[in-house]
């Protein structure tokens, strides 16, 4: 065999062996799932122009179909104003938000809590979030130690919470938004 | 968290989840790759050697090719959703393994050793064994998590094959180790499947053990101590790894129990200071034994001075101690591959002698594909190791991460004191390298931790199902027609 085609085939090989390691660590890079983190502020501003040219281009037919799906989701005036997420504001879970779907949010240190709340002033089982026949959030405090706060006063009752009312549970403050 | 802790009122960061794919497609083509290097490497072998495509090519590529399919199978049917690398990583580390061992079974200057000669076909057996157990791994094993029943008895167990060596008449010292027993003209190396064995019990014990062990402590200078009684199982394991290194004169196992334990321990108990004892016990352990062990004493001289064994070997001097010109000699062949290798067959690493094929294999691939080479192989080692981690990290229960890091805790840790040994970081040690060293027993218990791991992946990346209707809001439905809101109790 001459040299020449010993040499190529030499270089080739350690050529193939790393072009295999480089699949293997591109797989591994196609391979990060588990938690999709979507940065909302970066998300508004590269839309934001895309949705002006939108509406230049075509405003009529845009205006309509935006309005229809505005009724879709609120499904009618009385849920106009209605919450779409929970938005975790202070603490050390802060800017962790939860679609509100209609199911019921509990919060506290319990593993199995929808919010699992990493705060020293929490219970294991600190307070829950449901709506109410009307599609109305109520935050209910469920006997915990430190009490849950809703903007000053602590919770005695099951109380609606207003968009934008501060709910507080030890360090952590949530808040209800469109 | 997000980098968006900071100003949470402007820029919120949603946390969704994404279902895992099943990546088993991704699988099918890595592997097809995996098959496809070694195949060219054994070509590239033949034509180096004989100026000619060797005449087994076919059956060699079909064999390893098929045996591939019939792993991507299992996994396809018994664990869809497993990690997709750690089947192809195994399957090349595993065929790489069979051309260099095929390269050196050419060697007149091996053959007539009978240290080498019919060994690839040997290998190939193993292989087709050790496939066959991963599949029954994956087929009986359906959850690994029934494992944990089996903790005590698998320390007895454990124990059991760690001891076997050491039972007169079973035992085979084999140059100055005794880690191997016989039965017939078979010989078994239990240890390697004592690793597998082992790292369950550590497992489920340290899963029942952790809180205590990493809460009841007191801090000093920055590190938290344990209590006098938590030191008792660190203590025991430490014991029977230096009572090993002792009857067994086998510094590589030993290091290897002693180090998954202390790898385990760190990651049940989240405590730094494990990992200061265990370094600081290791070191004493080993300077201990190596002070009274002649075998022990052999090897720290040969890793200290292997040029000065060399000569001493060579020479001829009769002082009652063997001095081993093997370390000198991985040393060269290192150094003759340089850069970027010999090119496969032209390589002269058969001068190493006995042991050319298992535990020196590393040399080989030094010298013929060099430093580059060597590199993408420690590369592919450390990938399977990093999916191990990822698993582990991955795993939803407590022993199943456990399991996982030690598994590939104590694979990692095999090759660098394999890795260690032949390039002269550490006293060599009498293991095998995985999957590419000549060697059954390596091969098969490997692949069985292969499985296990694959096995624990393919729980922990299974999408979780959907979570069933909530009763509370049902119930208060039904039970409370007439009020406006759910009933607060």
């Amino acid at each position: 065999m001459s040299e020449l085609t010993l040499t190529v085939m030499r270089l080739g090989f350690l050529a193939v062996l790393w072009l295999f390691v480089i699949v293997a660590v591109q797989v591994i890079r196609s391979d990060l799932f588990g938690t999709r983190v979507t940065q909302r502020g970066a998300r508004r501003e590269a839309q934001r122009p895309q949705a002006a040219a939108r509406q230049q281009s075509a405003p009529p037919q845009q205006r309509g179909q935006r309005g229809q799906r505005a009724q879709q989701s609120g499904g009618g005036r009385q849920r106009r104003n209605a919450p779409s997420k929970l938005v975790v504001t202070e603490g050390t879970l802060a800017g962790t938000t939860v679609a509100l779907q209609g199911q019921t949010i509990t919060l506290g240190r319990a593993h199995d809590s929808t919010i699992v709340l990493d705060d020293d002033y929490a219970s294991s089982r600190h307070a829950r979030i449901y709506p109410d026949r009307d599609g109305q959030w109520i935050v209910e405090d469920l006997g915990s130690t430190n009490g849950t706060y809703l903007d000053r006063s602590r919770l005695t009752t099951p109380t609606p919470v207003p968009l934008g009312g501060a709910i507080r549970i030890g360090k952590t403050v949530i808040e209800l938004r469109k | 968290m997000s980098s968006t802790t900071n100003t949470p009122t402007h820029h919120t960061s949603t946390i969704g989840s994404i279902g895992a794919p099943s990546r088993r497609n991704t699988e099918l083509a890595l592997l097809i790759f995996a098959v496809a290097i070694p195949v060219f490497a054994y070509a590239n072998v033949g034509l180096a050697l004989n100026d000619q495509v060797p005449a087994g090519l076919l059956g060699y590529g079909l064999g390893l090719g098929l045996l591939a399919g019939v792993a991507h199978l299992a996994v396809r049917k018994f664990a869809p959703y497993a990690d997709p690398l750690l089947l192809p990583l195994a399957t090349l580390l595993n065929g790489l393994g069979l051309v260099a061992i095929w390269r050196l079974d050419q060697s007149k200057r091996l053959q007539a050793m009978h240290a080498a000669g019919d060994k690839a076909t040997n290998q190939l057996i193993y292989t087709a064994l050790g496939i066959a157990l991963f599949v029954v791994v994956l087929i009986f094993l359906k959850d690994h998590r029934t494992l944990q029943r089996y903790t005590y008895i698998s320390m007895v167990v454990a124990l059991f094959l760690l001891l076997l060596p050491l039972v007169p008449g079973l035992g085979a010292d084999v140059y100055g180790a005794k880690i191997w027993i016989q039965i017939g003209s078979f010989t078994i190396q239990p240890g390697e499947f004592a690793k597998i064995v082992l790292a369950v019990f550590f497992a489920g014990y340290l899963m029942v053990k952790r809180d205590a062990l990493a809460l009841a402590s007191r801090r000093f200078m920055g590190l938290y101590l344990p209590r006098g009684r938590d030191l008792g199982p660190i203590l025991v394991v430490w014991f029977i790894s230096i009572l090993i290194l002792v009857f067994e004169t086998d510094l590589g196992t030993s290091l290897l129990f002693f180090g998954m334990f202390v790898i385990m321990l760190y990651v049940a108990t989240e405590r730094t200071s494990w990992i200061v004892f265990g370094l600081l016990m290791s070191a004493a352990g080993a300077v201990g034994v190596a002070s009274f062990e002649p075998h022990v004493q052999t090897r720290v001289q040969a890793w200290l001075d292997p040029m000065g064994e060399f000569k001493a070997s060579r020479s001829g001097i009769q002082d009652g101690i063997i001095h081993s010109e093997q370390a000198m000699q991985a040393l060269w062949a290192f150094g003759s591959g340089g850069t970027l290798g010999t090119g496969w067959g032209q390589g002269h690493s058969e001068l190493i002698g006995f042991a050319a094929n298992s535990d020196f294999i590393l040399a080989t691939y030094g010298e013929e594909l060099g430093l580059a080479g060597i590199m993408a192989i420690l590369l592919i080692y450390g990938l399977v190791a990093e999916r191990g981690v990822r698993t582990a990290l991955a795993a939803r229960d407590p022993f199943g991460k456990l399991l996982a890091i030690g598994l590939s805790g104590a694979f990692a840790l095999q090759v660098f004191v394999v890795a260690g040994g032949v390039m002269g970081l550490i006293p060599l040690t009498g293991m095998t390298m995985p999957f590419l060293a000549y060697g059954g027993s390596s091969v098969i218990a490997n692949w069985a931790l292969i499985g296990i791991l694959i096995r624990i992946s393919d729980t922990a990346r299974r999408p979780a199902p959907t979570p069933a209707a909530n009763p509370d809001a049902e119930m208060t439905q039904i039970v409370r027609p007439g009020t406006t809101g759910p009933d607060p109790q």
